[in-house]
């Protein structure tokens, strides 16, 4: 529908546009990370493309340990995919870069939110969920998790049964005895010191 | 930030009165269940806003990772939970266009069908809560009195009130019940006057129109840009709405309108919803005269869709099949795709990577009112404290979605 869209992009950037393709008729272009914040203005400010309204960004993790990243032909590891649509033209058009490498390192991209302020909580998003940083962004911390946090959860090499509590799990040399053997619901439950071990039954001899 | 404890110097009585800083949340009655506004105060002026999401965060993308596809529909019922039939037909959707499904006739208007009951009830939450808000507690019985007649047509379909899961990959859990259109027919008309008389108490009320009227305004091209959708911009004046502009199930075979507002304030958002209320009851009396009343509801494709019970307990094929479809999940083709559905909020979107496997690789969804909420202390800042209620009301904020 918009391959209008994707012909622009290769006439004006040429080879830096890697890959253009429509499948399931999602028209989709993947560019070098240098040229992010170009290609968005181009994007916006063309006015046969006019692509006004930011739909979504998101990361997509491909880390080399996983079947579906051995197939890939771009380097990189984490894929950054932003959504457009432009409300005059109705059409829509996605756009990919790959950044970082395999620990992550140089994880970085323009921010685009000069261009659409509506990326200013999707890039936050982004960075917490994935761990890209966004270069010029005003305001970049954590938005979904809370700052203590450590790591990226949407990435596929955090476990996603892993845990991190703010207040330390009880352990049995601090509690004195078996944890499971605690009351349910003690005196002191829910104080921000943590419960004082019930008193052992005293045995009978 | 800081704490709001602060030192008192020496022989002063007062504490320092400009600029103060106020928490307003995430326990507060107003902000929707869970919702954080740090606020900075000149007088009753909000000079800063800083809205703070994320107390709801359940991991929902990450979870979508660990089972098979159709597990995936449970999941969805809880990001905007009063509208839970819309997020199923959805990620349904989005599923079907990866696998290159077309559902049968028949679903196709049911899923339109239930859909329209699940936005009313949408719609009605919202104004009725953002009422109540207000002050104006017998609106909101009234509203609600309403969505208990949608939620009662709902569970007789899908057996429960809200969290239905009753979307599947290619078809739907059950076929219409025979009573259904009988049961919407008899409710639609209830449904509607309800409203009215709802309404009538708020709309010629000088003091809830005076909160409303100019409140939280926002530009057509302001909220463009911000990445608004649905009502919030309709309320704007762009009547953007995915069922006109790229019309998926049969919204291009019915007649409805859309409602626009023109100033973008609170009051049109406000009316824009219940604007849509009555187009959504056209939809669905038109839906219920086309849908047929026999044929199948599910694709006849075994990769995807589950045999029927009966077959499962008597023919050995039927049970490998089941057995198969639940342990090893449909093996989506690999690829990706994004598609899109208008939602109670506005554009409500998947974005699927699939491997090829029974599970999915990436599920991301792109909920509706997570840049409309992004764009809240733009609509804040520089106006009074009392203000933040209605217009917050009026974005209509789901924690579930919005905070994944």
């Amino acid at each position: 529908m918009s391959r209008i869209a994707l012909d622009k992009l290769r006439e004006r950037f040429g080879p830096l546009v890697l890959e253009t393709h429509s499948e399931f008729g999602d028209d989709t272009a993947v560019v070098e990370p240098g040229i992010w914040r170009d290609v968005c203005l181009f994007l916006r400010d063309d006015p046969d493309l006019d692509f006004n309204l930011p739909i979504d960004l998101c990361g997509v993790d491909y880390p080399i340990s996983e079947a579906a990243a051995r197939r890939r032909t771009l380097p990189g590891r984490m894929e950054v995919v932003l959504h457009l649509y432009s409300i005059g033209r109705r059409h829509r058009v996605r756009l990919k870069t790959r950044v970082g490498d395999e620990a992550m390192e140089g994880a970085e991209l323009d921010s685009l939110t000069s261009i659409w302020p509506g990326l200013d909580w999707l890039e936050r998003e982004v960075f917490d969920m994935s761990g890209v940083r966004f270069r010029g962004h005003p305001d970049l911390r954590r938005i979904l998790m809370y700052p203590e946090f450590e790591g990226h959860p949407l990435q596929r090499t955090y476990p996603a049964a892993k845990t991190q509590p703010l207040v330390p799990y009880r352990t049995e040399a601090s509690a004195g005895m078996p944890v499971d053997k605690l009351e349910p619901f003690g005196a002191h439950e829910g104080m921000p010191f943590g419960r004082q071990p019930a008193p052992r039954p005293e045995k009978e001899d | 930030m800081e704490s709001l404890d602060r030192e008192l110097e020496q022989g002063e009585l007062e504490l320092p009165a400009d600029p103060v800083h106020l928490n307003m949340g995430p326990s507060h009655p107003a902000m929707h269940g869970t919702v954080r506004i740090v606020l900075e105060l000149s007088g009753e002026i909000v000079t800063k806003a800083d809205v703070q999401i994320g107390y709801l965060h359940r991991g929902f993308e990450k979870m979508c990772e660990r089972g098979t596809w159709a597990q995936v529909f449970p999941y969805v019922d809880r990001l905007n939970y009063v509208s839970p039939m819309l997020n199923n037909v959805g990620y349904a959707l989005a599923v079907e266009k990866l696998c290159g499904l077309v559902v049968p006739e028949r679903c196709q208007w049911y899923r339109m069908a239930l859909g329209e009951l699940a936005r009313i009830a949408d719609h009605l939450t919202c104004t009725g809560a953002m009422a109540m808000e207000l002050g104006a507690t017998t609106p909101y019985l009234w509203f609600i009195k309403a969505r208990e007649m949608i939620w009662d047509i709902l569970e007789e379909e899908t057996g429960a009130r809200l969290t239905h899961s009753f979307g599947r990959i290619g078809g739907m859990a059950s076929p219409p019940s025979p009573d259904f259109a009988a049961l919407c027919g008899a409710a639609l008309p209830r449904i509607l006057e309800t409203v009215e008389e709802g309404e009538k108490l708020l709309l010629r009320n000088r003091i809830f129109l005076d909160r409303l009227q100019g409140v939280g305004v926002i530009s057509g091209a302001d909220a463009v840009s911000l990445g608004w959708t649905g009502p919030c911009l309709r309320a704007t004046g762009v009547a953007y709405d995915i069922r006109k502009a790229h019309p998926y199930l049969k919204y291009d075979e019915v007649d409805f309108d859309v409602p626009v507002g023109h100033a973008g304030d609170t009051l049109d958002r406000f009316l824009v919803r219940l604007g849509e209320i009555r187009q959504s009851k056209r939809i669905i009396e038109q839906s219920l005269l086309r849908m047929p009343t026999e044929g199948p509801v599910n694709c006849d494709d075994p990769r995807m869709v589950l045999p029927e019970k009966g077959e499962v307990y008597t023919t050995i094929e039927a049970t490998i099949r089941h057995f198969k479809l639940i342990m090893e999940g449909s093996k989506v083709p690999m690829g990706e795709v994004y598609s899109y559905t208008e939602a109670g909020n506005g554009e409500l979107g998947f974005y699927l990577v699939s491997d090829g496997t029974g599970t999915p690789y990436r599920v991301r969804v792109r909920p509706p009112c997570f840049q409309v909420v992004g764009g809240l202390s733009r609509l804040i800042e520089g106006r009074l404290l009392s203000d933040i209620v209605p217009t917050f009301g009026s974005l209509n904020m789901i924690g579930g979605e919005c905070d994944h």
